[in-house]
């Protein structure tokens, strides 16, 4: 890890930063001059914060949030703000309301989002280390997609309090580097309690990665390696965890029945919590002004139809239609019902199983203009959304190229396991360092 | 399957503002997710299993509040300390 603060900052060509701060002082501590990159849905004082729309173009939180009060506790410099798709609504970053950031690996790929920004100045060399947050897989994805490291803790070890919220029971915000140890040590300042966050646990992080493995059960789901998971992906995927045997691991196969509606049981939850999440964006307290001459229905559907991306809206659209009466019992509650099948379905399974291990996404990252219907785009989230949907700790390790692009281990641990995650990532990493992978 | 009456109508609740051009692909889109959704048929009706969690309460105790001119620099409009907002009663 380069600890130093690079002299000029290097041209942003993947538009990876929507702002570079100027202000590069730094204090003493764990982070003492690291320069970190903050994906731009985290408040910073001072500093404008937008979550990658036009809505809050111009806003300047007069309050960081409680991780970025931790970094600057650390004495980290707060690098810059990250791209990312709109509110964190997005696979690919493409949904950002100032343009795509482009992937460091392939500039005519996707970097994968949503925290796409975040991904892609690790992987570009910028930032030694990152925070991105994490829905439905976007801090893995990015990281998968992008080359590099991204853990997503468990839900309650990392405060939310001055995240801008999107969907409040499945988020997390969660560390993101070019290797694992340096995910460990960014983890390590992030995770505690806060009292803001009445989610938040008392779980602090205090860990130094052990990459000995030996008797750790694996469990391996075959829905992991089925239908719509690239063949190749699925290889690469299976000769890493090949690797992490001859460490000494051994595999146990299971199921996750609830695989099937996992993804729909996902979008139903998280579009509910951003229709009522995202009234708050009416342009009278932050971003570009409502006029106030207007009727307040009418100054408030022209501020968020020009001030809305297309897929901000579709979410707002689809969550008021989930929770709209007549509908609620088929979608919502059903999905509250699905919900619960995931989390006992994983909770089954760490009975025979230490972690799960399986591809992070079902393909390598695409060209742009590749995907555009928004469901084909929905159904590439189906490997990282059981994990939010169960609250469990998931973290991505690059494990080898397919078409010369890099391809993520997902490792899944019990609730508060976020050690023992990090810590088969390591062992994985060291080992494929080592050449035998 | 919604109709584009449906999602205007939808799009009315949520204040989102939709022009008319926009409406048939929206529609379009919607009811194809929707369908996707249907697979939550297949899961069994009853109570989601329930959690095993506490609430964790606090008391309200009244702290120092952001400084006022900091809030109000974000705000389109304001006067005398407070925020302006579009008319709500015509």
């Amino acid at each position: 890890m380069s600890g130093a603060f690079p002299a000029t900052v290097p041209e942003d060509r993947y538009n990876a930063f929507l702002m570079v701060s100027p202000d590069r002082s730094h204090g003493t501590g764990a982070l003492a001059g690291i320069p970190v990159a903050v994906k731009d849905n985290i408040s910073t004082k001072g500093i404008p914060t937008t979550a990658g729309s036009r809505i809050l173009q111009g806003y300047v939180p007069p309050y960081d949030a409680h991780v970025v009060e931790l970094l600057r506790t650390e004495g980290a410099v707060i690098f810059g703000k990250t791209n990312m798709d709109e509110f964190g609504m997005g696979t690919t970053t493409e949904n950002s309301g100032y343009g795509p950031t482009l992937n460091p690996r392939d500039p005519s790929r996707v970097p994968g989002g949503s925290s796409g920004g975040s991904a892609a100045a690790v992987a570009a060399g910028i930032v030694p280390m990152a925070l991105g947050s994490d829905t439905g897989g976007s801090i893995r994805c990015p990281s998968a997609f992008c080359g590099i490291v991204g853990l997503k803790p468990t839900y309650g070890r990392v405060s939310r309090y001055g995240l801008i919220a999107y969907s409040n029971s499945l988020e997390q915000i969660g560390p993101m580097a070019g290797n694992v140890s340096d995910v460990a040590k960014l983890f390590g300042v992030i995770a505690g309690h806060d009292r803001r966050d009445a989610t938040s646990q008392d779980r602090p992080c205090k860990h130094t990665p052990d990459p000995e493995i030996k008797g750790l059960r694996i469990g391996v789901p075959k829905e992991y390696f089925g239908e719509g998971v690239d063949p190749k992906v699925a290889d690469s995927v299976r000769n890493a965890i090949g690797n992490l045997e001859e460490l000494g691991a051994t595999t146990v196969e299971c199921t996750i029945p609830s695989m099937q509606y996992a993804l729909a049981a996902y979008y139903v939850t998280c579009t509910s919590e951003a229709s009522s999440n995202l009234a708050r964006f009416d342009g009278i307290r932050y971003g570009p002004a409502v006029g106030t001459k207007k009727s307040w229905h009418e100054a408030f559907q022209d501020i968020r139809k020009t001030g809305f991306g297309t897929e901000v809206r579709r979410r707002i659209l689809l969550g008021t239609f989930a929770l709209s009466s007549g509908y609620y019992g088929k979608y919502y509650a059903k999905a509250q019902v699905a919900r619960g099948n995931v989390r006992s379905d994983f909770l089954r399974i760490f009975k025979d199983a230490d972690v799960i291990a399986g591809p992070t996404m079902p393909t390598i990252a695409w060209k742009f203009g590749e995907k555009s219907d928004p469901l084909s785009m929905y159904l590439s989230d189906i490997l990282t959304v059981p994990a939010n949907l169960a609250g469990i700790p998931a973290i991505s390790v690059p494990c080898g190229t397919v078409d010369r692009m890099p391809v993520g281990l997902q490792v899944m641990g019990r609730h508060f396991e976020d050690e023992r995650v990090i810590d088969v990532a390591y062992a994985y990493e060291r080992a494929a360092k080592g050449g035998s992978a | 399957m919604v109709s584009e009456q449906d999602v205007s109508h939808i799009a009315e609740l949520a204040d989102i503002g939709i022009e008319a051009e926009d409406l048939a692909r929206f529609t379009r889109e919607f009811n194809a997710i929707l369908d996707y959704f249907d697979i939550l048929d297949q899961v069994k009706s009853g109570e989601p299993p329930a959690p095993d969690l506490v609430n964790i309460l606090r008391e309200d105790e009244p702290e120092p509040s952001l400084p006022l001119d900091e809030v109000l620099r974000n705000a389109g409009e304001s006067e005398d300390g407070f925020i302006k907002a579009p008319k709500v009663m015509q």
